[in-house]
């Protein structure tokens, strides 16, 4: 979906202050995430070997990173001599334009698409609308945002911020179910009903890409529902969208990654289907679309290079504890969450740039990333960027700069430190006022008559 | 206890020397009854953390040079914060005497590290009659592994816990979500008031929903955010810096 979603230039912090003004909502929002969290912690510790598995996922990764171009060679010479057609899109534009063409060349005006977070971040859908191409999403949760004009607010869990009553309502508006029905199985089987027709009627399919190995050339989709397969399947043409660094070197490592992936997205042992693709079936079309889309800018740079390790499992989201209480459209991007957050500030620096700041650097996102990514660290380090590339509002930076020319004077900071403890406590609306964002929620400390370091010199001498 | 010959600097955060004078009394009097001998160099002021998490890292060599300088040549230096402590292990550099400031980030210790880690304290006379909840800072925890932590498939400890299991009286309340981050953040708890608020919120009604009067943590920041919460909210509970706890006598 497109950034006109947003308001323009609308902040994580001014969203995220929007979605709390129903604190009942966030409460059941963060509950049901963490419930995600706790399934997927129970799911890690019936592996014994959980750490190991991750230690080694995230070297497989590095070595992929580390001669990407080579894997990419010989991905594109084994999947050609599979009788794919392997194309290469440097961005979004070019990828959203190669698709369009193979499906002007087969003069087809609507599609089916199951879940790709990549196609979401090249924004095919719109692009395609605007060429009077209908795509209909066949992921249940893709599906619902779509028909309620949404972009995912998750990566794995695309509507995980609509509760059932509402999706039964949409569906009641949409699909023409019952009023008031909000039975999830009901409200699934209608979906089921309603696609099952778009599946039959639509000669080319789009799906994503979990994993593509480059020694075989076959690529890997993991889904819950089967609707990867049921496109794929029914359809002529068969069209694969990945990032270029969804590449595995060896189909041995699917062992590693196809037990990793989703115990850490959803707390089940492995997805319900675990499709391999790996060459067209007599009278089909395949085609695998390669996307840099500022992946190499990001390889580049040692310090965010290890973000391309990421397999979109979302645990980081799901634990995130201010992504749960924020939601994941106040990223106003389309990987929300730690991971989006230094994901997309690659892609625009100045979109972005609140982004790595929405976090307290818990660490917490780093812990459960099946592949290691140190999230929280690169956050830090995005925002040492931004603010050195000027991305930073003028009171900030002027507040930050007085704040430390107090405290790297030790004089400066101890008559600072009298006088301001002496306002707050002789004219406590100085600070007990609307203007303190602290203030708004939470009371103030106490201002103590003595410092420590007063204390120090009177008691120590 | 194994204090007796150490000459430890004291590094007391900004926030604690101007806001909460008693957690570093607290730390020093402890400190010194563990046999430690115990010096606070007054030139010190901030360990650089409020600008450098904030995205102004190349600002922080004036904090740099003051930590630099005032911790030359001690054996260890204890802070009784987890997040001050990571942050100067991690970043602390300096131009002008780089092996010094080398020699700081290898030995500045949390205070419960360095009383478990360094003092091996196995025996603590205090007395604290209360139920108590314990609040992970994120720093000191994920940071500096004072405790274990949940994401992981790894044997649980908890240093902290360790040291509040000797003070008698004491009973420790079992939380729903044992290590999740208060939303303090630093410049986040102004930046982005609601989240923050909202994550306070439902730290502190954990600890309440277990019968917690008092919350405690190794990290003042977190427990001066919660304070703030409760306070708003007219609630009885009160919180203490751990250091407090474990200096308090019968």
């Amino acid at each position: 979906m497109s950034e006109s979603f947003w308001a323009p230039g609308a902040t994580h912090a001014e969203l995220a202050e929007a979605f709390n003004q129903n604190e009942a909502r966030v409460n059941w929002h963060d509950e049901t995430l963490w419930w995600v969290r706790q399934k997927r912690d129970r799911m890690a510790r019936s592996v014994p070997e959980w750490e190991l598995l991750r230690e080694t996922a995230s070297q497989i990764k590095e070595q992929v990173l580390s001669s990407l171009s080579e894997y990419l060679e010989q991905f594109e010479a084994q999947a050609t001599l599979n009788g794919v057609q392997v194309h290469w899109a440097t961005d979004a534009d070019e990828h959203n334009r190669i698709v369009h063409g193979i499906l002007k060349e087969h003069g087809v005006d609507r599609m089916v698409k199951s879940k790709s977070m990549l196609t979401e971040e090249c924004h095919l859908n719109e692009y395609l609308k605007e060429q009077g191409i209908d795509v209909v999403d066949t992921d249940l949760g893709e599906r619902i945002v779509q028909l309620a004009g949404e972009p995912p607010s998750h990566i794995v869990l695309p509507c995980i911020h609509w509760k059932k009553e509402e999706i039964g309502e949409l569906f009641h508006q949409h699909l023409g179910t019952p009023k008031g029905n909000a039975d999830p199985p009901f409200l699934t089987h209608a979906a089921r009903l309603a696609l099952r027709k778009e599946f039959l009627a639509r000669r080319v399919a789009i799906t994503g890409v979990n994993f593509a190995i480059a020694e075989t050339g076959e690529f890997v989709v993991c889904t819950n529902e089967g609707n990867a397969d049921m496109g794929a399947h029914l359809s002529d043409v068969h069209i694969a969208c990945m990032g270029i660094e969804k590449l595995l070197p060896l189909r041995e490592h699917l062992g590693v990654f196809l037990r990793l992936l989703t115990r850490s997205a959803t707390g089940q042992p492995i997805t319900t289907y675990s499709s391999h693709f790996r060459k067209p079936r007599p009278g089909q079309q395949m085609h695998i679309v390669l996307v840099d889309n500022g992946r190499s800018q990001q390889l580049s740079s040692d310090d965010f290079r290890g973000s391309l390790k990421c397999i979109r499992c979302a645990a980081c989201m799901n634990t995130c504890p201010v992504y749960r209480r924020s939601g994941g459209h106040s990223y106003h991007t389309a990987i929300a969450g730690p991971i989006g957050s230094i994901l997309a500030p690659n892609l625009d620096r100045k979109q972005y740039a609140d982004l790595p700041f929405a976090s307290t650097l818990c660490g917490s996102c780093s812990n459960v990333c099946p592949v290691k990514i140190d999230i929280h660290v690169q956050l830090y380090k995005w925002r040492q960027v931004l603010v050195k590339d000027g991305y930073v509002a003028v009171g900030k930076k002027l507040s930050i700069e007085a704040m430390n020319y107090t405290l790297s004077h030790p004089g400066l900071y101890r008559f600072g430190g009298k006088v301001g403890r002496w306002f707050m406590r002789t004219m406590p609306w100085l600070v007990n006022n609307r203007l303190n964002p602290w203030y708004k929620q939470r009371d103030m400390p106490t201002p103590t008559k003595q410092s420590f370091g007063e204390w120090y010199k009177a008691n120590r001498p | 206890m194994k204090g007796g010959n150490l000459k430890v600097g004291l590094f007391v955060p900004c926030y604690v020397d101007q806001f909460y004078p008693q957690v570093a009394i607290a730390t020093l009097q402890l400190l010194e009854k563990l046999g430690v001998e115990v010096v606070y160099p007054p030139t010190q002021t901030c360990c650089g953390q409020p600008m450098a998490n904030s995205g102004f890292a190349h600002l922080t060599g004036g904090c740099n040079e003051l930590v630099t300088r005032a911790f030359l040549g001690l054996d260890y230096i204890v802070c009784p914060s987890g997040s001050c402590t990571l942050h100067l292990k991690e970043h602390l550099h300096s131009d002008t005497l780089p092996s010094a400031a080398d020699h700081i980030r290898g030995r500045i210790y949390e205070l419960t590290e360095f009383l478990v880690d360094v003092l091996h304290v196995e025996k603590l006379d205090a007395y604290f009659p209360h139920k108590v909840g314990v609040h992970q800072s994120c720093h000191g925890q994920r940071g500096l592994h004072l405790s274990q932590m949940t994401e992981l498939v790894a044997p649980v400890f908890s240093k902290p816990g360790k040291l509040l299991n000797m003070v008698e009286g004491l009973e420790l309340v079992e939380l729903d979500r044992t290590d999740e981050c208060c939303g303090f953040g630093g410049t986040f708890c102004v930046a982005e008031e609601a989240v923050s608020v909202k994550m306070g919120k439902d730290r502190v009604a954990d600890h309440l929903k277990h019968g917690a009067t008092y919350i405690t943590g190794a990290d003042m920041s977190c427990l001066m955010h919660m304070e703030g919460i409760l306070r708003r909210a007219r609630s009885p509970v009160q919180v203490k810096h751990i250091a407090e706890i474990l200096n308090q006598a019968r």
